[in-house]
């Protein structure tokens, strides 16, 4: 069907109309028998693209399906999302890597394009079938490991000159296991001192960034650096873009959560497992040091880390309990409740364009213009929210935003064409 | 005063006000008929997530000589291993009908988070490396009744700080108390962040133990930590040897300590490492004191906790 947007700000700037033919393309002009949506007041950007969801399926449907996902996706205003690859099975063959992508089809919400994993189950050892997975119909381009870090040197290095063959980007989640093992939980310092939970110091993410950036310059290839959480780890990264742009031979990419430019770890106080997340939420210094590096392109994506977990999961004793929270519905209002100040350009570069192009997405992030798919999503910009996680469309309710004040709001999300969110409701058959 | 989950939550007084019931529970304990009424037709759970033969048998003859029903549930491995949620674990126990809940579990902040989910009463016994509110208690009134006071006292904890909850415990429970604390550890056994904690809490930190002992007299008392013998291969200090060296109360140290300095230590000792026999086993070590003490603590915390009409009965 298609569609015209009337009186939209394109990018927060002038007022304009966008048409939508019926193969949910931009078009030059109003096609006949269009379905309206007003958009006067609201603000029109590109469809946003998650470059890291956990969709949970296959293995725990009751956390998240591809389908809650992807709902609770559009209503974020995401238009595409990385679906990571620590599913049950992991997604580490050619077959795994296509059912998601299937799945994601079906659901016709967003576009769902699932993440290979770097070694074989995420065990750090063997690659996984990291060319069949880009073969496969699913064209797999970015692998990970998440959850877990690739801490073999020689296996990191295996894997970034393996996918050079096709262009491919390992996203890595820095975490050294000596520095940080798996009980870590909390930033190290005086608090995790004082609450004696077991620290996860920001060390232990530097020093892989530091290895992986030298890796990727000696292989020439492409490194993602997964939710980077901290000051040092932006020095690094400063030193490696300089470095990269000038060789032109490799390339170094960083994404961050809304969570980390946002909530700081006093929050662990009172032991409450909904702020138990991976990277752990850091103090207030590393925190600003974030929002600088994004607004300054240090930093090139805003990732959701989507990570959604059934409640008994959660209803452990903090170190036991599962790492992650809920974020693709809050994640626009809190980029811009964190960053008043980015202009809409900037949003639209960290939270569409330059995750599409990391992630070799060529049909998303495109400028709204004729000739393009018509992935657009629409935003009232100084609406003011406040979050109510039984409002959610994810199965999961491990909201660190319940009961907080955000601004800015999605109003409408279009896919391909098709209205998937209407007035910050649901369309879906 | 509905829970005990940390000596944060008790005011100089209100520990004062629970020393003085502690005393008269020690008369009590001299008694041949141990038993108070005070705790009849009360339900008490030691829940132990856990194994301490030592606390939990405290708490339970606690308990039973204030009258009260006394269940031990050793849930050691029952939730996770199992699928089930900590919440609903506890919750079972607690939907018998149970008014107060010992709870010892390895994860820090364990207590805290229990105590939100239920009706019962809660007290720490125990959570992970974060606190041990009675053992605190226990030392405090131990030292107490041995230095008269412990305004203006000097107090070292030596040892293992970063896994002793014992030491996070006694910290804020000695220096709420008047007492000045240095606490003194190899570098690689301080918490993190202890410098901005310290400054922040009122205490010192040394790594030298010999000037400690030494320094302006020297302490009017002295609690050793247990070494946990898996930190020995966790590259936390080279060898058993050089932290006997460095940080152990050896025959050579006891003998710089004043005879009535008293050393307290929380117990299971490793003789020979962080604590020599001779140590352990002088005139002035209050370690046997510190288990009858504790006794009588705990009486006076289910006492507080439990006892009376009003609500939480706080007398
Ligand atoms: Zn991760």
């Amino acid at each position: 069907m298609s569609l015209v947007i009337e009186g939209a700000s394109l990018l927060g700037e002038g007022t304009t109309d966008l048409y939508v033919d019926d193969h949910g393309m931009l078009v030059d002009s109003a096609p006949a028998g269009a379905e309206r949506i007003d958009a006067a007041g609201l603000v029109a950007l590109p469809g946003l693209v998650d470059l890291h969801t956990h969709l949970r399926e296959p293995g725990r449907e009751d956390a998240e399906t591809i389908l809650t996902g992807s709902r609770a996706a559009a209503l974020g205003g995401y238009t595409a999302v990385l679906a990571m690859a620590n599913t049950t099975p992991v997604t580490d063959t050619a077959e795994a890597a296509t059912r998601v992508w299937e799945l994601g089809r079906e659901a016709g919400l967003v576009h769902v394009q699932p993440v290979g994993a770097v070694t074989r189950g995420l065990g750090g050892e063997e690659l996984a079938e990291l060319g069949l997975m880009h073969r496969s119909r699913a064209g797999v381009t970015v692998f990970s490991d998440d959850g877990r870090c690739v801490h073999d040197a020689r296996v990191m290095r295996r894997a970034l000159e393996y996918v050079k063959a096709f262009g491919g980007v390992v996203s890595q989640h820095s975490q050294d296991p000596s520095l940080a093992g798996p009980a870590a939980c909390c930033h190290e310092g005086e608090l995790s001192g004082r609450l004696g939970l077991p620290g996860w110091p920001g060390i232990a993410e530097e020093v892989i960034v530091a290895r992986d950036v030298m890796l990727a310059r000696h292989t020439g290839s492409r490194v993602h650096v997964a939710h980077v959480s901290t000051a040092g780890s932006v020095d690094v990264l400063r030193w490696a873009k300089a470095r990269a742009e000038r060789d032109g031979t490799w390339s170094v990419t960083a994404e961050v959560t809304p969570h980390h430019l946002l909530l700081t770890t006093d929050l662990l106080a009172g032991y409450d497992p909904t702020y138990k997340v991976n990277p752990p939420l850091r103090p207030q210094e590393d925190v600003d040091a974030l929002r600088e590096a994004l607004a300054d392109g240090t930093i090139d994506a805003v990732a959701t880390d989507h990570a959604p977990h059934a409640r008994h999961d959660k209803e452990h004793a903090f170190v036991d309990a599962a790492f992650g929270m809920v974020g693709l519905e809050t994640a626009l209002a809190v980029v811009r409740t964190a960053l008043p100040q980015l202009s809409w350009p900037d949003v639209a570069r960290v939270m569409s364009a330059t995750p599409a192009r990391i992630a070799g997405l060529a049909d998303q992030g495109r400028p709204l213009t004729p000739g393009s798919p018509a992935h657009v999503v629409l935003v009232e910009p100084d609406a003011a929210l406040t979050v109510d996680r039984d409002a959610s469309a994810s199965l999961s309710r491990n909201n660190p935003w319940h009961g907080r004040s955000l601004t800015s709001r999605v109003v409408h999300t279009v896919y391909a064409g098709r209205v998937t969110v209407r007035d910050g409701a649901l369309v879906d058959a | 005063m509905k829970h005990l989950l940390s000596v944060d939550d008790l005011s100089a007084d209100a520990i004062q006000q629970l020393f003085e019931t502690a005393a008269d529970m020690h008369d009590v304990q001299r008694r041949e008929v141990k038993k108070l009424p005070a705790l009849r037709g009360r339900t008490v759970v030691n829940m132990f997530f856990e194994d301490s033969t030592r606390t939990r048998s405290s708490f339970e003859i606690a308990g039973k000589w204030l009258s009260a029903d006394v269940i031990n549930v050793s849930a050691k491995g029952s939730s996770t291993s199992k699928g089930e949620s900590l919440r609903d674990t506890v919750l079972t126990v607690c939907a018998m009908g149970v008014d107060g809940l010992v709870i010892r579990h390895p994860a820090s902040g364990a207590a805290l988070q229990v105590s939100e989910w239920v009706d019962a009463s809660v007290v720490n016994a125990g959570d992970g490396t974060h606190e041990h509110p009675t053992q605190a208690l226990l030392d405090a009134y131990t030292l107490q009744r041995r230095l008269g006071s412990l305004e203006g006292r000097h107090v070292a904890i030596v040892g293992d700080l970063t896994h002793s909850r014992v030491f996070r415990s006694n910290i804020q429970c000695l220096t709420r108390l008047g007492a000045r604390v240095t606490v003194v550890a190899p570098p690689t056994l301080m918490p993190s962040g202890v410098g901005a904690w310290s400054a922040a809490a009122g205490f010192d930190t040394s790594y030298d133990l010999d000037d400690v002992l030494r320094r302006d007299g020297g302490p009017d008392a002295v609690m050793m930590l247990r070494v946990q013998r898996e930190r020995m291969t966790g590259a936390y200090f080279p060898s058993p040897r050089e932290y006997t060296v460095g940080y152990g109360l050896t025959r050579d140290r006891l003998a710089v300590l004043g005879p009535d300095v008293p050393i307290c230590h929380p117990g299971p000792m490793n003789r020979g490492l962080e604590i020599a026999a001779d140590a352990a086993d002088a005139a002035q070590s209050v370690v046997l004191e510190q288990v009858s003490s504790g006794l009588a603590v705990r009486m006076a915390v289910l006492y507080h906790l439990l006892a009376g009409e009003s609500e939480g009965g706080m007398a």
